[in-house]
């Protein structure tokens, strides 16, 4: 089902993601060549482009994984490039992260994958209290029955669960989904897609959704940006990229749709 | 991350490469003391890392020092026996296997079952973004990973080198009393008897050098994998490889040390 509310858009709500000018190369090749993005409290952002666009490139900066060459990034009111270490781990806090291969720690369970960033970053924190928080994690995202299982015994789209569960452990404002859908069924797509919007509601998480799924794209976000050339093309929903007359948006919706 | 093929070599694309690892190495290594002293420990971590490197070692440690210990015994035995020695044998194996064989053969032992294990395991949460995890969790990678590694291998490779010693020397009595009904006492006190504190803190602290040395190569070779499962092969195997010459590299050094500390 197509997502109707674009509510940050209609309540004008503050932005958590600011970015201006935002470049990054590796060697001679130019990935981001000065993009600008906004992510405003409570929407969800599609990236949508060719694979090796750079889209992953743009999250991994979002987080710190990567230094951008030029420009200006503000997540949730601090100034990424200004950040110390210490600081740059606060923000983290804030912000859960879904790795395209749900990057489960193999040699622990699930319970342990998503007690690990909870025992390692609060202080003097009761098993107890570790064991709810699993659990409502785990709930969040219906596998409450998963838990002494290993990663290996888990399916793929059952690991995109857990992965979203892990990010979702420590409560964040801000989450950064890198392909929630690829390589899984239709059906297994469409309940990740239900759970993204579930952790919107449920969380009142602001999030960017990088994928080449349409159907993910249309279902779960309030506005989709079009990475091309390293350079965003104009943004919009997705019934105004769907009619929109730039070749190259159309020449993606429409491969897509043959596919 | 991407290579830039258009930079152009220094020299030559090779020896370039060569001397970046070298760096690279160096940068490592600087890094891992930088993080050690500094909280939080992770001892935790530790503790299962020196599990997993000493305990499950034991095994392969006791029968192979066993073996060496009886063999080398055996071995020797017909030259002494030709000038009419053969009751040095214990002194001989005691500082054969003390000051050389059991240290070494620890240390190759471990560069091949520890430093394989850990530049594979680092190698492939490498290229299935766990690291990456780790860090956007707010959790060091570096410390939780790399430095309870490094840690644990310090230790353990100079305990299972002491184990290695006893065993061997175990090995050694049996052949001995075997042929010549020497008691247990008679064989240890003899084969110690050339032994000084020198050498026995000598075999300690080289120990202590392979381990460190075995935790940091596998580390940084399992740290620094390429993408692909191409890179987790290469990784364990460049680890086993680059630990077990500069093993044999350092033996060299710290034997010329000994002696000269023994003979000043």
């Amino acid at each position: 089902m197509e997502k109707t509310k674009p509510k940050a858009v209609e309540n004008q709500a503050e932005p958590v993601i600011s970015i201006l000018g935002l470049h990054k190369s590796f060697g001679k090749l130019d990935v981001l060549k000065g993009i600008d993005l906004t992510v405003y409290k409570g929407e969800n952002v599609a990236v949508l482009g060719k694979s090796g666009s750079g889209k992953s490139v743009l999250i991994k900066i979002i987080v710190g994984l990567l230094k951008p060459d030029l420009g200006s990034l503000t997540v949730l009111e601090k100034k990424v490039e200004k950040l110390t270490g210490k600081e740059l781990d606060e923000l983290r806090l804030r912000i859960g992260f879904s790795f395209q291969g749900s990057a489960l720690y193999d040699s622990m369970s699930v319970f342990q994958n998503l007690a690990f960033p909870l025992t390692m970053n609060v202080k003097h924190l009761d098993k107890q209290k570790v064991k709810e928080a699993v659990e409502e994690a785990l709930e969040a995202v219906g596998l409450k029955d998963k838990a002494e299982q290993m990663p290996a015994e888990l399916s793929g789209g059952q690991r995109k669960r857990i992965g979203i569960a892990r990010a979702l452990i420590l409560k964040p404002e801000i989450m950064l989904y890198d392909e929630p859908t690829a390589g899984l069924d239709p059906i297994t797509s469409a309940e990740i897609n239900e759970l993204i919007n579930e952790v919107q509601e449920k969380y009142n998480t602001s999030s960017i959704i990088i994928t080449h799924d349409l159907t993910c794209a249309k279902n779960t976000c309030d506005r989709i940006v079009m990475l091309v050339e390293g350079k965003f093309l104009p943004s919009g929903k997705f019934d105004e990229l769907f009619h929109t007359d730039n070749q190259q948006v159309k020449d993606f919706f429409s491969y897509n749709f043959i596919q | 991350m991407i290579k830039d093929h258009t930079k152009k070599a220094v020299i030559s694309e090779r020896i370039d490469e060569y001397f970046l690892g070298v760096y690279g190495a160096y940068k490592f290594v600087l890094r891992f003391f930088k993080e050690v002293f500094v909280p939080p420990y992770h001892f935790r971590a530790i503790i299962t890392q020196s599990y997993e490197i000493g305990i499950k070692s034991l095994a392969l440690i006791s029968v192979t020092g066993f073996i060496i210990g009886i063999v080398f015994t055996k071995q020797s035995r017909t030259s002494l026996e030709d000038f009419g020695a053969a009751s040095w044998l214990p002194n001989l194996v005691g500082i054969a296997i003390i000051r050389a064989l059991g240290p070494v053969l620890t240390a190759l032992i471990c560069a091949g079952k520890v430093g394989s294990s850990i530049g594979a395991e680092l190698s492939s949460m490498k290229v299935t973004e766990q690291i990456e995890a780790m860090e956007v969790s707010a959790i060091n990678p570096f410390k939780y990973l790399v430095v309870t590694r490094i840690v644990a291998a310090t230790i353990m490779v100079p305990l299972l080198a002491m184990y290695c010693v006893f065993i061997g020397l175990i090995g050694s009595y049996i052949n001995v009393h075997a042929a010549e009904t020497t008691s247990f006492t008679v064989f240890f006190k003899d084969a110690f008897s050339s032994i000084t504190f020198i050498d026995l803190f000598a075999a300690t602290a080289k120990a202590t050098v392979y381990g460190f040395t075995i935790g940091i190569i596998g580390c940084y070779k399992g740290f620094n994998a390429t993408k692909g499962t191409h890179g987790v092969g290469k990784a364990a195997n460049e680890a086993v490889v680059l630990a077990m010459f500069l093993v044999f590299l350092e033996e060299v050094i710290i034997v010329q040390v000994s002696n000269w500390v023994r003979n000043y």
